[in-house]
């Protein structure tokens, strides 16, 4: 149990694959969220700062004058009070004349010429402020005076400080917003996926817990995924169930079975070794009859273990019986058995066709046969027939069969009274039950004018008959 | 504080005080603590007068003896000259420079020509006495009305602009020639002064009327126009920086706090682009903000303790002038042609002494 927990502590669960999934994707949405957030900051801040940059630039146009005819600036303390708004910014103003000559305000270079555009709408550009990147704007104001004629320019810039403060702080709002969104998602997510988990994690927990001995099914609730699987365990179990209980029954019928006739053999054998000579032979020959009825014995076990092996594993096929029954017949075991009886086959030209084990069934019928030749009454017949939706194998002989009260007990697992007498006729029968419960037949065992019959009966398969 | 000025005059040496007209420099002076053999200069140019500067200063060197000071007193519009020549490589730039002609200050921070510093002590300060981390207002000084108390009675003394304009109407022939302020030339102090009075509120032109009904004199230097109200040369001056009516003698002085408003001025603390002593000069400003340079400051009378009772009723009057790019206005050439212009037809040619 605890290399089970040490292998399952190895590997990564389910839960922790998926939210690694989610976090991944939430990680790059948020880069992706955090790259849109800084250009649209750019953007805005770059937007707000130019509107500041051209008030102050039409406040300081606003305020020129024609004086004796030159353009004079009256520079209203308002233009700075704008640009001021930008606390931390320094700040280029300049206004200058028709052909560029300083009239007020700094003189450094401005790098833009004047286009014609200019005259009629402001004009944005990006330069330096010594050494310090900065925007401009350039501002034209035409004048028209009897003694003043030509257009006067203003340029304004300021640094980027407050702009790129202003692009951070949206994108960090952005960002924070994000964050706790994701968070949110995260935390969302993982109570979701673990609430969807929770059936596979029960399954987890019961398994893990489960007592490795425990075969029981287990319950098969929560989601049809989750359904399925269990079901499937849940069959596989069983099957493992019953194998499990064909071993302990085997076993212990071995054990049951064969401590007497053993005992017995061991009896006779000891006998055999003390008695005077002259009952020698006949006390051999009774250890040599005790001998092949536990030979018998052996076979009917391994046979019947055998069937139930194969009727938990070798999955049905379509079967003739006929096949099945001129099979037992043509083996010829009753020659062996039963030497002096005489066995016929009854087979019609029909062929009947069942879902089964073609190995299970020529076991069942051979023990079948193998009873009427050990208690039944010559002549013996092995026949098959088919009857509404139903195939039959059946053996049949001349005697009246069982008593009524041995009819009703024949074919338990065991039975202690045969055992214990050398023969096995309820082991036998407990064979073709075994293969009749196996494949949804049934035995029947009944008599009639001709004698005893004794006949597994299975649902025959019409598909196969029809073709 | 008398200890301390006692240790400061056994400790320091005075190398000299000369005047240097070639360099335009009013002043020199240089500070060493008392038995020290400083390995750094820290080069200080100031407009404060090195009188009221001078405990702040020894104070600094007696805490950092391996800093020697050299101060040179300057007139503000030619340590505004000086420290653009040195921005644009032509002067040799001071560690330090410190200027009552905020604006100039402002102008000059705008052309990139200081360099930025940051400590806990510049943090602290309201965001109308720093701009960028490269200019910081060190002190808080009124620009106040004196008057003498022998020649103008109490009732008479005007408490607002606008009884120094009734006065002046009224009386006009008891103040003739008797009325001084700073001449907005000569003195970029001045000037601000001024121009902020312009800005403030619509009295500026009624005083202007005023002064030149009774011929006011436009003329220099806060010590001088005291010592002219002192002396009875003067009745009433107008616009003197409130910090240096303290440090001179005066027997008769009334100082008036405006009623309707009272400017405070906030000297302006650079470090020069060049400074080659930066970190020193950090660690000077660093001193003139912490709360011994602050409490030395003010017993200089240049941080003025607005608790104290001249005061105490007219707090909703205090106008600072907020050391910021707004100031770079006053610097411009038109503004500044038509404001003086307009001034020189208040005084008339022949008032500027």
């Amino acid at each position: 149990m605890n290399s089970h927990m040490v292998a399952l502590n190895g590997q990564r669960t389910l839960l922790s694959r998926v939210m690694g999934g989610v976090l991944s994707l939430l990680a790059v949405g948020g880069i992706l969220v955090t790259i849109a957030a800084f250009a649209y900051g750019k953007n805005a801040a770059r937007q707000s700062f130019d509107r500041i940059l051209l008030g102050a630039a039409n406040d300081i146009a606003e305020s020129i004058d024609i004086v004796n005819g030159a353009p004079i600036a009256d520079i209203p303390v308002s233009a700075f009070g704008l640009l001021s708004l930008a606390a931390d910014d320094r700040i280029f103003y300049s206004v200058r004349g028709p052909q560029g000559e300083v009239l007020t305000g700094y003189a450094g270079a401005v790098a833009r010429d004047f286009t014609h555009d200019t005259l009629t709408t402001p004009a944005f550009f990006d330069s330096t402020l010594q050494g310090e990147r900065a925007r401009f704007v350039t501002v034209a104001r035409r004048f028209s005076e009897r003694d003043f004629s030509g257009a006067v320019f203003v340029f304004v810039g300021q640094t980027l400080r407050a702009r790129n403060a202003m692009a951070l702080d949206l994108t960090k709002g952005a960002v924070l917003v994000t964050g706790i969104g994701g968070i949110a998602l995260l935390l969302g997510a993982f109570l979701v996926i673990r609430s969807a988990m929770r059936p596979l994690e029960h399954l987890t927990r019961d398994l893990s817990h489960r007592d490795p001995y425990d075969l029981t099914p287990m319950a098969a609730d929560g989601p049809a995924e989750v359904a399925v699987m269990v079901h499937a365990m849940n069959r596989f179990m069983q099957r493992l169930d019953r194998q499990v209980g064909a071993m302990k029954h085997l076993i212990s019928d071995t054990a049951h079975q064969l401590r007497t006739p053993v005992a017995a053999i061991r009896a006779q054998a000891e006998l055999a070794i003390e008695d005077d000579p002259a009952h020698r032979a006949h006390r051999l020959e009774r250890l040599v009859r005790r001998t092949r009825s536990l030979g018998t014995l052996l076979d009917q076990m391994l046979s019947r273990a055998m069937v139930i092996h194969r009727t938990d594993n070798a999955p049905p096929s379509a079967v003739d019986l006929r096949d099945v029954a001129l099979k037992v017949f043509e083996d010829r075991d009753h020659e062996v058995l039963a030497p002096e009886a005489e066995v016929r086959l009854e087979i019609g030209d029909v062929a009947v066709i069942v879902m089964a084990d073609e190995i299970s069934l020529s076991e069942a019928a051979k023990n079948m046969l193998a009873n009427a030749l050990r208690h039944g009454t010559s002549p013996i017949t092995i026949g098959v027939c088919a009857d509404r939706g139903i195939g039959e194998i059946w053996v049949q002989d001349a005697g009246p069969g069982p008593a009524n009260d041995v009819i009703d007990t024949i074919g338990q697992r065991f039975e202690r009274s045969a055992a214990s007498k050398g023969n096995s006729a309820g082991l036998g029968l407990s064979i073709v039950r075994a293969v009749a419960e196996a494949f949804q037949g049934k035995v029947h065992m009944a008599r009639n004018d001709q004698g005893f019959r004794v006949s597994l009966a299975l649902p025959a398969d019409h598909s196969v008959e029809e073709v | 504080m008398r200890s301390l000025l006692r240790l400061w005059r056994m400790s320091l040496m005075v190398l000299c005080l000369i005047a240097n007209p070639a360099m335009s420099q009013e002043a020199s002076q240089r500070f060493i603590a008392k038995d020290a053999t400083p390995s750094t200069v820290l080069l200080v140019r100031s407009t404060t007068d090195i009188s009221i500067f001078a405990p702040a200063l020894a104070a600094f060197v007696a805490a950092n003896p391996s800093v020697e000071i050299a101060y040179e007193q300057w007139g503000s519009n030619a340590l505004y000259a000086n420290s653009l020549g040195a921005c644009e490589g032509t002067a040799t730039p001071a560690d330090v420079v410190i200027s009552s002609g905020v604006h100039q200050m402002v102008d000059l921070v705008n052309r990139a020509c200081a360099s930025a510093y940051q400590s806990e002590f510049t943090a602290q300060l309201p965001a109308a006495r720093r701009w960028r981390d490269e200019l910081w207002g060190i002190t808080r000084e009124a620009a106040v009305i004196i008057y003498n108390t022998d020649l103008v009675s109490a009732e008479d003394a005007p408490r607002t602009r606008f009884a120094l304009l009734d006065l002046m109407r009224r009386s006009s022939a008891d103040f003739m020639g008797k009325i001084a302020t700073y001449d907005v030339e000569a003195s970029g102090l001045g000037f601000l002064f001024a121009f902020m009075d312009s800005q403030e509120a619509t009295t500026f032109g009624g005083l202007l009327e005023g002064f030149a009904r009774v011929d006011a004199v436009a003329t220099c230097c806060s010590a001088e126009i005291i010592e002219g109200v002192d002396s009875g040369r003067y009745k009433i001056a107008y616009n003197v920086l409130g910090s240096y009516v303290d440090t001179v003698p005066h027997a008769n002085l009334g100082v008036i706090y405006p009623e309707d408003y009272t400017l405070f001025l906030s000297r302006a603390f650079m470090i020069p682009k060049g400074a080659h002593q930066g970190a020193t000069a950090g660690g000077f400003l660093d001193f003139l903000l912490s709360p011994r340079g602050r409490a030395l400051l003010s017993q200089s009378t240049l941080i003025h303790d607005s608790n104290s009772d001249e005061t105490a009723a007219n707090e909703s009057a205090t106008r600072y002038i907020p050391i910021g790019p707004t100031l770079l206005v006053a610097m411009d050439r038109h503004r500044r042609a038509r404001f003086i212009e307009k001034w020189r037809d208040s005084f008339g040619v022949d008032a500027v002494k």
